[in-house]
């Protein structure tokens, strides 16, 4: 790393911001969207998940760019996938020692970080060719993208779905069920997550221009 | 009339480019039409031109839908008091219905116009029409005792993620009257299905249940004789329950030529093969009753009149109709009978098919594409 470079240079930083908008990994790019519709139903697994996505791709990034001029480039991929699956092994052990209901609930969700495309993407598009700090910070950016937006999508979920935040009750509180509301049976099922993600992209695109294709 | 032609004149300019209520033209656009004939004229190239617009279609249908909407309404009525026990005399039947149907109808077109009007200002178009038969088929395919925010809400979310998503008019995918039903039908199973919600105000101790949920549910000897089921006295969603009332509805939309006569015959005849091949294989007493039964249970017969034949979401080649209408009914009759868990096929038949309708078009095409080019081939050689 180049001494001269502060920490929390704007370059840096860019790369911790891109991923939250323009460049973000699900509404963007278009990856991952598989575990964003299956662990989205509840707002607990799906910070947990967050969480766990975002240590995985920082730090398996951190260890590809370290080791990024050794590792012979035939067998580049399975490199990566060891250590991607260290990682989840890893993180899994933790939740189940740590958050064990959480961790039922996930099932094999935390295992399939492995195949997560946005993991791969990142350590063939960036921790390949970058130095450790910068991989490090754009790892952590892609995980709080990917977060970020299983956050909302499970806030509304869970909000709308099943009238809890938090697993809190928060309509009964309202008082809302004794005036004739009822939870919408639709968001607790996969493709609500789909539609959430797919207004999500509708909002983010007519906010910013630039992400429209042309025709 | 003639005053408020010249009312509309005079309050015109402000709505034009300039105006003060420039923002609000589609608005105003949307209204004047409505009203009166436009007077727009194609300046450019050569068009062949009906007096008969997308407005003109549209009223159309709904006259089309009168006949199932006044027999939803009295069999509204009817089935209440049935249920009751009490003697009504027949204004007291259809004035039951009318306070019943009304509100379902009205929230139905505020919330969905509601939508449109907000979308076409946005987007500075004029403001489609294509909301006024979805408006009117919503509340037909919704069960009576339905409450209203549900209608509101299921109609907002058809209107959307069914049309505005994809361009408004014209553009969308799947059906939007039938998107609402589905949506209503997962989101709230308490409010769309079992037998308490297809009679408005139902008495305890009757039984409320469609014959499609009887038959689904194994009591054939519940299911109702096929002349009361073709009249429409049955429980059921508010217009779907008269085979008599909507064939009117289809005859009239024949001889208008605005509904496609072919996709109603293959409907029928793919939902009656179907019903032929289940009955002559018998195992289960649901696959014994009469082919021709599936064609008046339920809504077999308003989705195969006014939902399959809209014409943005069907095929549209002739051959593509007859493909696309007979695999509805194949498909309708195969989930009604083989998964309880989806008594009324038809919906989720129809929609599935909707999304195939470009598919089947573009083979069809293709086919004709290459059946020409042999005949050339075949010519030179």
């Amino acid at each position: 790393m180049s001494n001269k470079e502060p920490l929390f240079s704007a370059k840096n930083l860019k790369l911790l911001s891109g991923p939250l908008n323009l460049n973000n990994p699900v509404t963007v790019q278009v990856l991952g969207v598989c575990s964003a519709l299956a662990v989205t139903v509840q707002l607990k697994p799906a910070v947990v998940m967050a969480i766990s996505v975002i240590v995985v791709t920082a730090f398996s990034n951190l260890v590809i760019s370290l080791l990024r001029n050794t590792i012979p480039n035939r067998i580049r991929i399975i490199v990566q996938l060891v250590v991607i699956a260290a990682l989840v092994i890893l993180v899994d052990q933790i939740l189940k020692a740590f958050v064990y209901d959480v961790s039922k609930q996930l099932s094999v969700f935390v295992g399939l970080i492995i195949t997560n495309c946005i993991l791969m993407g990142r350590l063939e598009a960036f921790a390949m060719a970058n130095k450790p700090w910068q991989s490090f910070v754009d790892g952590i950016g892609n995980g709080l993208g990917y977060g970020a937006i299983l956050v909302i999508v499970s806030f509304f979920r869970e909000l709308l779905g099943s009238g809890t935040i938090w697993g809190y009750q928060i309509i009964e509180k309202t008082g809302l069920y004794d005036l004739g509301y009822s939870n919408n049976g639709m968001f607790i099922l996969p493709p609500m997550a789909l539609i959430i993600i797919g207004v999500i992209i509708w909002i983010q695109r007519s906010r910013k221009r630039e992400l429209i294709e042309k025709s | 009339m003639k005053a408020l032609r010249r009312y509309l004149d005079k309050i015109k300019p402000n709505f034009e480019k300039g105006g003060r209520f420039q923002k609000l033209q589609s608005t105003f656009d949307a209204f004047e039409t409505f009203l009166f004939v436009p007077n727009k004229v194609t300046k450019h190239g050569a068009h062949i031109r009906d007096s008969i617009d997308l407005k003109r279609t549209m009223s159309f249908v709904i006259m089309a839908l009168v006949p199932a909407l006044l027999f939803g309404i009295w069999n509204t009525g009817y089935q209440h008091f049935l249920s009751q026990g009490t003697d009504a005399s027949f204004w007291e039947t259809i004035w039951f219905g009318i306070v019943k149907v009304l509100p379902i109808v009205i929230v139905a077109y505020v919330t969905g116009l509601g939508v449109e009007f907000i979308f076409a200002q946005v987007r500075h178009h004029e403001v489609n029409e294509g909301f006024l038969v979805s408006g009117m088929l919503i509340p037909l395919v919704m069960p009576p005792d339905v409450p209203l925010w549900m209608v509101a809400v299921s109609t907002i979310f058809a209107v959307i993620i069914g049309k505005e998503v994809f361009g408004g008019t014209g553009m969308n995918i799947l059906n939007p009257a039938l998107l609402a039903r589905a949506f209503l039908f997962f989101a709230y199973p308490a409010e769309m299905s079992g037998d308490k919600v297809w009679i408005a105000e139902k008495a305890d101790a009757f039984s409320g249940a469609t014959p499609l949920a009887e038959a689904a549910a194994g009591h054939m000897d519940k299911v109702p004789d096929a002349w009361s089921m073709f009249i429409g006295t049955i429980p059921g969603s508010i217009g779907e329950t008269s085979t008599l009332a909507i064939l009117l509805g289809g005859i009239f939309l024949i001889a208008t030529g605005i509904g496609s006569w072919r996709i109603m015959l293959s409907v029928f005849t793919g939902g009656l093969a179907m019903g032929f091949l289940l009955n002559a294989t018998a195992v289960t007493p649901y696959m014994e009753i009469p082919p021709y039964y599936h064609l008046i249970m339920g809504g077999f017969a308003f989705g195969a009149v006014f939902m399959a034949t809209d014409p943005v979401t069907a095929a549209q080649t002739s051959m593509g109709k007859y493909i696309y209408g007979f695999l509805i009914g194949i498909f309708a009759v195969i989930i009604r009978v083989f998964n309880p868990a989806y008594p009324e096929g038809m919906m989720l038949s129809i929609l599935l098919m909707n999304v195939f309708a470009p598919l089947i078009d573009h083979y069809v095409v293709q086919a004709n594409i290459r059946r020409r080019l042999n005949r050339i081939k075949i010519k030179k050689a």
